[in-house]
């Protein structure tokens, strides 16, 4: 696709907000993102980016490798800042944070190539995600005074609890390195949501998966949503993934949002086909 | 004119870190070790060049020539024997065997040559040139020293950019993994940069000890660990970043014994240094390295 | 008994372990020396042994726990033994017992290390790998250059200092503390073999403690992956730094430890080379292994010892030990072929790999 043919994506509406689900009490969404962009030296990775995600809404962000998703995730959490644009974050403007201070306000994630903690067990990687809610000083560590045994008790509770969402607590000690891939991307969404996020950004949560694993995968995504209320922003390759749990949809291309909409507008979208399902296509006619 | 004086020792004693330094950022760039060893490598050269002319009346030349030899056969050996099977070792362990190579190097070098201290007669003896009337003099250790500099420095950056092993060093400093693809020899082109700074480190033990004439079996370890800095100082992995930060570390090094303290000189150089990385994290000529996320 | 151990979790009853090896070690040691049974050159060893294993330990945590090469630890360990020592000699007339005189120097070298820690963690933690590791290097430097022209004295009036020049301008009585490159004399040697025990259980406690609790998981956690310790809100810098203080600052109660040893100490004693040392212990004891760090200081302090009959032979015969123990345990072919000389006799090889897991 080459550049000239971008004004025709023009045709494609692009509202400042994406769906928001009937059943949220609180209209406003979680999260909003205004005129997002990201240069790069003379490269504009990311420009224009205009999207907002409702409250319990699964949201997500397609689009052709190198399209700038994971950038997008990126300027979100603040791994990069962004070069224009404004980021709300429950009405919040996170201008200024860093991505400590973004994650303690409520946005947690999954990385691409995964990030955990490999020499750490599983139930000390969950407990790293509750590291903000667990509430004794290094003193108190040191000393052993009864906060600490207290606050440990409780942080192993919750972890085994939330290790269960993905019937992972018998493998609570093992070795988070020598788990298997499937695995380690589950546990990854788990010390994700041990943070206790608003909005979890979900980074190809189905790579490496085979259908079984991404079926289960996706109950398990909408099951999160339900039992935690938060909103999930996804980037995935996996169509079936994306147009099975997916409300709203966006789709980036060269940067730049191309379409956006339910999930079958989207596959109705002629510019989407283009850019993105239509050259899918001719590969599996391949 | 002592101000002069001044610029043109540190440039001479820069000259020899460069030198020095230049061994080290060659081997880190393409085998990714801290070879802490290299310092005592220099002694080695020391020593040889020592014995051949002092002892065995051999012509300078030879003398250098023949440390040159030794020390680019000890460099290989302790490739061959110490670091090659360390290969796919984790680069603390590496570290660790070069520091045992060091400790072997000195204590052998004291059993061969006892730690009497040695003095040192200059290859190139010991009169001067005498500018503006006498008042600048510049011994020709120091024109020497920095004749070598320079012709190193020109000699090496075409070496790695004009020939075929030059740029199998480049390959290998990139990712050996795909040189290999490439059909590159990558253990033959790590052995070769060996070869090449332990000659390199010959050179300068002779020059250093030309210019500083005490010879013990630890007098590599102090320039040995200033090089090391210089390296870093330039940006560890860059050829003309060794021979910068060498340059200006003995400059620094001068300047701060002249004018501010003799025994706080090597406080000094460190704090510049700390100040340089402080500013630019990768040293001065160091690519800046960001990790993908 | 053996029904609790088992019940212990997997860590605990490791630190178990650790600590009833050490009860022995004590026990055992102090039988033979009041019986007499320990040579003099041994028993001179036994509180330099103590020192060691402190800052193998301490740096274990920099190295193993934090995952930052530090070389420039002796630097702390330096800054720890002259502040212990000017306060030992301050308070030789105020404390007239010698073991609370050394706990309070002690502690003195722990806080002056550890503001020193402050100062160098600062600037050092913002770098990267091997460039951190220089600039550690380079903070040793600069502690030994200064502290060997550092000139402390003290008469009726108080502590008097000056930097390069001896002239402290003592009042009448007034004696110099530490005398530049002449290092620190006439100190009163009191440490005792028991309070570098007491000292070794306490640091240790602390490292074990402070890994199985939520700031240690957060250093390690940074350690393994610093973008994923940011992405759960972990504040790194405050956690880096606090690890890299807190070994700066045992390392200083080593150093006091240390000089209160021995009636004369000089600032050049701490150099790079005895930073190296320790991390050589650091290292073929196992990173992150505390019990290895502790085997492995003691082991190497005393082998120079045992090789003194090889006399000029014994340095050379140290380095060529420490080259064949790096290969045959980080070689594959050959730590494969050791451990089939060894055959059952061990389980796992003694260096654990590059970045270990929690402290054992």
């Amino acid at each position: 696709m080459s550049f000239e043919k971008r004004p025709e994506t023009k045709l494609v509406p692009v509202p400042s907000t994406n769906i928001v689900p009937e059943r949220d009490v609180d209209k406003t969404p979680i999260l909003e993102a205004r005129n997002l962009g990201i240069d790069f030296g003379g490269l504009t990775a990311v420009d224009d980016f205009n999207m907002g995600i409702g409250r319990t809404e699964i949201a997500g962000l397609i689009g052709p490798n190198g399209a700038g998703k994971t950038t997008v995730f990126n300027l979100l959490t603040k791994v990069y800042q962004p070069s224009r644009g404004t980021i709300l974050l429950d009405g919040t403007d996170t201008h200024g944070m860093n991505t400590i201070q973004v994650n303690r306000s409520g946005i947690a994630r999954t990385f691409q190539n995964i990030r955990l903690f490999n020499n750490l067990s599983v139930e000390d990687n969950v407990k790293l995600g509750m590291h903000n809610q667990i509430n004794y000083s290094t003193l108190e560590g040191v000393l052993r005074l009864p906060n600490y045994w207290k606050s440990e008790k409780r942080a192993h509770e919750k972890a085994l609890q939330l290790l269960s969402i993905f019937d992972m607590q018998g493998l609570a000690h093992a070795k988070a390195g020598s788990l298997p891939y499937g695995a380690q991307r589950r546990l990854e969404i788990v010390r994700a949501l041990a943070t206790n996020p608003k909005l979890l950004l979900l980074d190809e949560p189905a790579a490496g998966m085979n259908p079984s694993e991404t079926a289960e995968l996706m109950e398990n995504i909408v099951k999160i949503r339900d039992a935690f209320q938060i909103a999930v922003l996804l980037i995935e390759h996996d169509m079936n993934l994306v147009m099975g749990i997916c409300e709203g949809i966006c789709v980036l291309n060269f940067g730049k949002i191309i379409a956006k909409g339910t999930p079958s507008e989207i596959q109705a979208n002629p510019a989407v086909i283009e850019a993105y399902l239509g050259k899918k296509k001719e590969d599996d006619a391949k | 004119m002592t101000f002069l004086t001044y610029v043109i020792s540190g440039i001479s004693l820069g000259s020899v870190y460069a030198i020095i330094a230049l061994g080290y950022t060659m081997v880190y760039g393409i085998a990714k070790m801290l070879n802490f060893a290299h310092g005592d490598v220099i002694m080695v050269g020391a020593y040889v060049c020592f014995f051949a002319t002092s002892r065995f009346g051999l012509n300078p030349v030879i003398g250098v020539l023949l440390a040159m030899f030794v020390c680019t056969i000890l460099g290989m050996v302790i490739e061959r024997l110490a670091y090659k099977p360390l290969r796919q070792a984790p680069s603390l362990a590496v570290l660790i065997t070069a520091i045992g190579i060091s400790y072997f190097l000195q204590n052998a070098a004291q059993l061969l040559w006892t730690s009497n201290p040695k003095t040192y007669t200059s290859v190139v003896g010991n009169g001067a040139l005498q500018l503006a009337g006498g008042q600048l003099p510049i011994s020709y250790v120091t024109i020497v020293t920095i004749v070598a500099c320079v012709a190193i420095m020109v000699g090496l950056t075409t070496f790695t950019s004009k020939t075929k092993m030059g740029k199998a060093m480049r390959a290998c400093s990139e990712d050996k993994g795909a040189a290999q693809l490439m059909g590159i020899n990558v253990n033959t082109t790590i052995s070769v940069t060996f070869a090449i700074g332990s000659a390199l480190a010959a050179i300068a033990g002779v020059l250093l000890c030309s210019a500083y004439p005490i010879l013990t079996p630890t007098t590599g370890s102090m320039p040995g660990i200033k090089a090391f800095t210089a390296a870093v100082f330039g940006g560890i992995g860059s050829v003309p970043g060794a021979f910068l930060g060498g340059i200006l570390l003995g400059i620094i090094e001068i300047f701060a014994k002249a004018y501010i303290s003799t025994q706080l000189s090597d406080a000094i150089v460190f704090a510049v240094l700390i100040v340089v990385l402080l500013v630019k994290p990768t040293g001065l000529l160091g690519k800046p390295v960001s990790e993908k996320v | 008994m053996t029904m609790k151990i088992k019940k212990m979790s997997k860590y605990t009853r490791r630190n178990f372990i650790t600590y009833v090896m050490l009860a022995i070690l004590f026990v055992v040691v102090q039988a033979l020396v009041s019986t007499g049974n320990v040579s003099s050159l041994i028993k001179g060893q036994l509180v330099p042994i103590c020192a060691y294993v402190v800052m193998a330990i301490s740096l274990n945590l920099t190295v193993g726990v934090l995952g930052e090469l530090s070389l420039g630890h002796a630097g702390f360990m330096s800054v720890g033994a002259f502040s212990g020592v000017v306060m030992a000699t301050c308070l030789q007339t105020v404390v007239p017992i010698a073991w609370l005189r050394l706990a309070i120097a002690i502690i003195t070298g722990g806080v002056f290390a550890a503001m020193v820690g402050v100062i160098v963690g600062i600037p050092v933690l913002r770098l990267k790998g091997d460039y951190l590791a220089i600039v550690t290097l380079a903070f040793g430097e600069i502690i030994k250059s200064i502290i060997n022209n550092l000139y402390i004295g003290l008469d009726s009036g108080g502590l008097h200092m000056s930097l390069l020049t001896d002239k402290l301008n003592l009042a009448e009585g007034g004696k110099t503390i530490l005398g530049g490159p002449m290092g620190a004399t006439g100190v009163s040697s009191i440490s005792t073999f028991t309070m570098g025990m007491i000292l070794i259980v306490v640091c240790l406690t602390v490292i074990f403690n402070l890994v199985n609790s939520k700031s240690g998981r957060a250093v390690m956690a940074l350690r393994d992956n610093r973008i994923a310790a940011e992405s759960v809100g972990i504040n790194v810098t405050k956690y880096k730094l606090m690890a890299f203080v807190i070994s700066a600052s045992m390392a200083g109660m080593a150093g006091t430890l240390f000089a209160m040893n021995y009636s004369t100490v000089v600032a050049s004693k701490f150099d790079f080379n005895t930073s190296i040392l320790v991390l050589v212990f650091v290292v073929l004891g196992g990173l992150g292994n505390m019990r290895g760090s502790i085997i492995a200081a003691a082991a190497l302090t005393i082998l120079p010892e045992l090789l003194r009959q090889f006399q000029d032979y014994r340095m050379l015969a140290y380095a060529i030990v420490l080259i064949l123990v790096m290969l045959a345990t980080n070689n594959p072919t050959l730590s494969a072929a050791f451990r089939r000389f060894f055959g059952s006799f061990r389980r796992k090889k003694p260096t654990s790999d590059a970045k270990g897991g929690a402290a054992q």
